[in-house]
């Protein structure tokens, strides 16, 4: 495996190698443009195709079609031609189209002439009561571990929150043996409602035959409560017990692992930290990047495609990702344009995958509750921010994320405000009377994932320098 | 419709908060007219180093006078601003640069000042533990420190409009013009009318000056900073050295701020910057050798803050040599933060007293502009 | 809290958490690797020494750091195990220089 560029410059780079990165680094490299994939993981897949080459779970109906979908993209990528370097994290990107990479312990520098961002989507900051006792995770991070590594919980587990996402971590870990005590269901009954104009889309999507199997067969071997409208993780210095409440009762149950999940958001630290302007979608209650229907930013040569454009899943991800690469092939060699899918079959295709996702967004809206934290519940996980030391620099005088900073360190630590960004948004938001779209978000800045001064300090000097390591 | 208010002050950076608390303190009611919001630029940005040390000669009286002004911080603005003093320190790596630092020294007590010491390697080695063995001295200041340069700018903001002060931000102060003896800014759909202008905006105040026919060769620059994860602490004097570009500071929390002065490339009408790493990666050399301790601590941000510089290096800060009732407060060329407080307190005495007992003479527009004054 | 299913075959790979020899299996992440090993693997937090365990295993939230082979702050949830690596624990502010 290569840990380092070949060379100093590509036609294209993807960064991310999930759905969309897969599909767009193929399709690129298919049409003779070089082409560099940088991705963060051991192996390609993304999250939704985590470990693709090498998980362990090795019996097919398992993991279920869907996942065993991406090892044919992985193939594709494979045969391209393109450069695929894993375990290679990207520290920053820039409006020059300059990438800085940081792999096997040493940085190193790459222009493109086309960048493709596909870096997903991250799981919706659940900022419950408890929610940083050792023993809540997020439900993606128990499946990354059933994927990757066969690990399925054993001890006393509760799932709760809504969104497909949730009922596939159900069926699979009760396909591989695993416990699952109890599900809360976070659903608030009047989005059934609010959803049903969206209804027919839905129902005629492959979301809907495959969603309801699979809550059945959950529902067959779990409990399932519904209607749970609070929500919070017990336990000192260790889970214990998870508390909710359900049609105006309280309960308490006892449980060691409690994996929360209410949707997923796109993962906007590297594009914001270019420059690409970004806004705030209120129907899935996150920022999406400003794009044309090929996926071009605001930055020109920056195009995004997957969850990072906006969630839409594994299939809307390949589609923009083909879509993104043909842009990107249009312009850089328009005659190799003419050998790829056509581009009304790649949006036919596109809005096929889209269909029944505006149900699927009004369905599982999270409740506010949920989303905007009160009193000592811990918003800022790195820095240990509460909702209420918040609300009390808004009081002195904080009007948005980025004055925050400076009275309370929100956003500051290693994570750079990705488990608090959208919750400061919208509890500022709150507070203010504004919308989030005028409260704003952090200013991100690189690096977008830390580095040590020693590999800082070993940066080549010039650019000469630069091509004189690359050449190695 | 226009309101006349005693004073406009153009730019939330820590100088225009300072001057618009001062001539509150005064007895004035000025308006604070902020383009983005108070402390958005190099104000709220920059490494808070609080230091009178290493700083050109014609700006020392006013360095001394915002000094006396830092130390009772707290009293002034009900916010302690994170201001801590545990000195400053500027490291020799070499006898020559000893030499130099000797002779500066020299040159200061010839003039009265005494706040620069000249120390040896033991007492460099007493007052910074970690630093090289090789580094064989330097200079001292020891009442300097650091604060939180946020923190500070929002609170001098936020006294003085509790102290009266009107503070518009997020729109931009347009159509500067001066009519029958009033100053008149647009600020959006409004419009503020005062004798007074006072010309604070950082960055952008060149391009003002020029409007009003006083150019000043002034340049946009956006120095570079980042900051490590908490490690345990280690040192407590901010350290500058003599001759490579190198500041750096623990804080309280355990970050380490790592600034000198490398640049990125500034978009004022972006209001944004593109850092260059090559740069930053000096700075990471230059602490990699220089505290060998820092080696594994990790970066967690850079940024750059956007900011004025002129020719010579040094602040204009005096009263127009061609308008009567402007006043100008800007290019504080990358070490105007701890000038703030005393800029604020003497542009207030100029504007209401007609002067000023701090030696600022050196520092006045006319500097460009010999055959105006 | 988490156990392995009889599905996976992969070979054991043997890796020290604070001195003590656990049981991997390839291609475990660090972070997994110390879920599944049943120790006592809690963080203190550099700010309040609060315990924590990992959150997200998807190199997001930064509760899964830990040294590995002397290297202080790696996000264990993207580092695959390898045959007698060194783990440690972090107990508050990550030591630097030792």
């Amino acid at each position: 495996m290569t840990t380092m560029p070949k060379r100093d410059s590509y036609d294209v780079v993807v960064i991310g190698a999930g759905p969309a990165g897969l599909a767009a680094a193929a399709t690129t490299a298919e049409a003779g443009l070089s082409t560099l994939v940088l991705d963060e993981n051991v192996g390609p897949g993304g999250q939704v195709w985590r470990a693709i080459t090498s998980t362990p779970v090795v019996a097919r109906d398992r993991l279920g079609a869907d996942y065993w979908a991406g090892a044919e993209l992985v193939q594709e990528l494979r045969a391209s031609g393109a450069e695929i370097i894993q375990q290679a994290t990207v520290w920053s990107l820039d409006r020059h189209l300059e990438i800085a990479i940081s792999a096997g312990g040493a940085s190193a520098f790459v222009k493109a002439r086309r960048v493709i961002l596909a870096t997903g989507a991250l799981e919706r900051p659940f900022p419950i009561p408890g929610w940083t006792l050792p023993g809540v995770m997020t439900a993606g991070a128990a499946q990354t571990m059933l994927k990757s590594s066969a690990l399925v919980p054993d001890a006393p587990t509760v799932i709760a929150g809504q969104g497909p996402l949730l009922w596939l971590l159900a069926a699979q870990i009760l396909r591989l043996g695993g416990r699952i005590d109890c599900i809360l269901d976070t659903t608030e009954r009047r989005n059934y409602l609010a959803a049903l104009p969206h209804a027919l889309g839905f129902v005629t999507s492959p979301y809907f035959t495959k969603g309801l199997a699979m809550m059945r067969e959950v529902k067959a071997k779990v409990r399932v409560v519904s209607g749970v409208s609070e929500l919070a993780a017990l336990g000192d210095s260790q889970l214990a017990s998870v508390s909710y409440v359900s049609r105006g009762r309280r309960e308490t149950i006892p449980a060691e692992l409690l994996l929360l999940h209410q949707g997923v958001v796109p993962n906007v630290n590297l594009a914001m930290s270019a420059g690409i302007e970004h806004r705030w979608d209120d129907r899935q209650l996150c920022w999406s990047p400003v794009l044309d229907p090929d996926g071009n930013t605001s930055v020109a040569g920056i195009a995004i495609a997957g969850d990072g454009a906006g969630i839409g899943g594994a299939s809307v991800a390949v589609a923009r990702g083909r879509i993104a690469a043909r842009g990107a092939v249009e312009v850089l060699a328009p005659d190799a344009a003419a050998a790829l899918t056509a581009e009304n079959v790649l949006r036919t295709t596109l809005a096929q995958a889209e269909r029944g996702r505006a149900f699927l967004d009004v369905l599982f809206r999270p409740a506010p509750q949920f989303r905007i934290p009160s009193g000592d519940t811990v918003v800022c996980r790195c820095e240990e921010v509460t909702a209420k030391d918040i609300l009390d620099a808004v009081a002195i005088g904080a009007t948005g994320p980025n004055q925050l900073k400076a009275y309370r360190r929100t956003g500051m630590g290693p994570c750079q405000g990705r488990l608090c960004g959208l919750t400061v948004t919208e509890l500022m938001a709150q507070a203010r009377g504004k919308s989030p779209e005028e409260i704003g978000y952090y200013r991100l800045r690189a690096p977008v994932k830390p580095i040590t001064l020693a590999e800082l300090a070993s940066v080549p000097k010039t650019e000469a320098d630069v091509k004189a390591v690359a050449r190695q | 419709m226009t309101r006349l208010v005693d004073a406009i002050v153009v730019g939330g950076g820590i100088h225009g908060c300072s001057t618009a608390l001062h001539l509150c303190l005064a007895g004035m009611k000025p308006v604070l007219i902020e383009k983005d919001y108070a402390g958005r630029h190099a104000s709220g940005v920059n490494a808070g180093g609080v230091r009178q040390l290493a700083r050109h000669i014609p700006e020392i009286p006013l360095s001394i006078r915002s000094m006396g002004i830092w130390e009772r911080i707290s009293e002034l603005l009900d916010d302690d601003c994170s201001f801590e003093s545990h000195g400053q320190v500027l490291v020799a790596e070499d006898a020559a640069e000893l030499a130099t630092c000797r002779a500066r020294v020299a040159e200061l007590n010839a003039l009265g000042f005494t706040h620069e010491e000249l120390i040896d390697g033991a007492e460099l080695r007493r007052l910074v533990p970690a630093v090289a063995d090789s580094c064989p001295g330097g200079v001292v200041s020891r009442r300097d420190g650091a604060a939180n340069p946020a923190q500070t700018t929002t609170a001098f903001r936020r006294k003085a409009a509790l102290l009266g002060a009107t503070v518009c931000e997020g729109v931009a102060a347009s159509n500067i013009r001066q009519r029958d003896g009033l100053w008149q800014v647009d600020v959006g759909a409004d419009s503020f009318a005062a004798p007074v202008l006072v010309n604070a905006a950082g960055a952008w105040a060149g391009r003002i000056a020029a409007d009003l026919g006083e150019p000043v060769p002034v340049e946009t620059v956006a120095p570079m900073l980042m900051i490590t994860s908490r490690v345990p602490h280690f040192i407590d004097p901010v350290v500058i050295l003599r001759g490579r570009k190198l500041s750096f500071k623990q804080f309280a929390n355990g970050t380490v701020l790592i600034g000198g002065g490398h640049l990125a490339t500034p978009d004022q009408d972006r209001n944004e910057t593109v850092l260059d790493w090559r740069g930053l990666a000096v700075s990471a050399r230059t602490v990699f050798e220089l505290f060998p301790v820092m080696r594994d601590a990790t970066i967690v941000r850079a940024w750059a803050g956007i900011e004025a510089k002129t020719k010579d290096d040094l602040p204009v800060l005096g009263p127009s040599a061609r308008h009567k009732g402007l006043y100008h407060q800007f290019g504080f060329s990358l070490h105007g933060f701890q000038l703030g407080p005393g800029a604020g307190a003497v542009m207030a005495e100029l504007i209401v007293n007609g002067g000023t007992q701090t030696r600022i003479g050196e520092l006045g527009i006319d500097r460009f502009h010999p055959s105006t004054s | 809290m988490f156990k392995r299913s009889d599905q996976d075959n992969r070979p054991a790979v043997k890796m020290f958490v604070d001195g003590a020899a656990i049981a991997a299996r390839e291609g475990d992440s660090v972070a997994a690797a110390l879920l599944a090993s049943g120790r006592d693997i809690r963080r203190a937090t550099a700010v309040s020494g609060a315990p924590r365990l990992p959150y997200c295993m998807m190199g997001v939230c930064f509760d899964c750091l830990v040294t590995i082979d002397g290297v202080g702050n790696r996000q264990g949830c993207l580092v695959p195990v390898t045959e007698g690596m060194q783990i440690e624990i972090q107990k508050g502010k990550r030591e630097i220089g030792k």
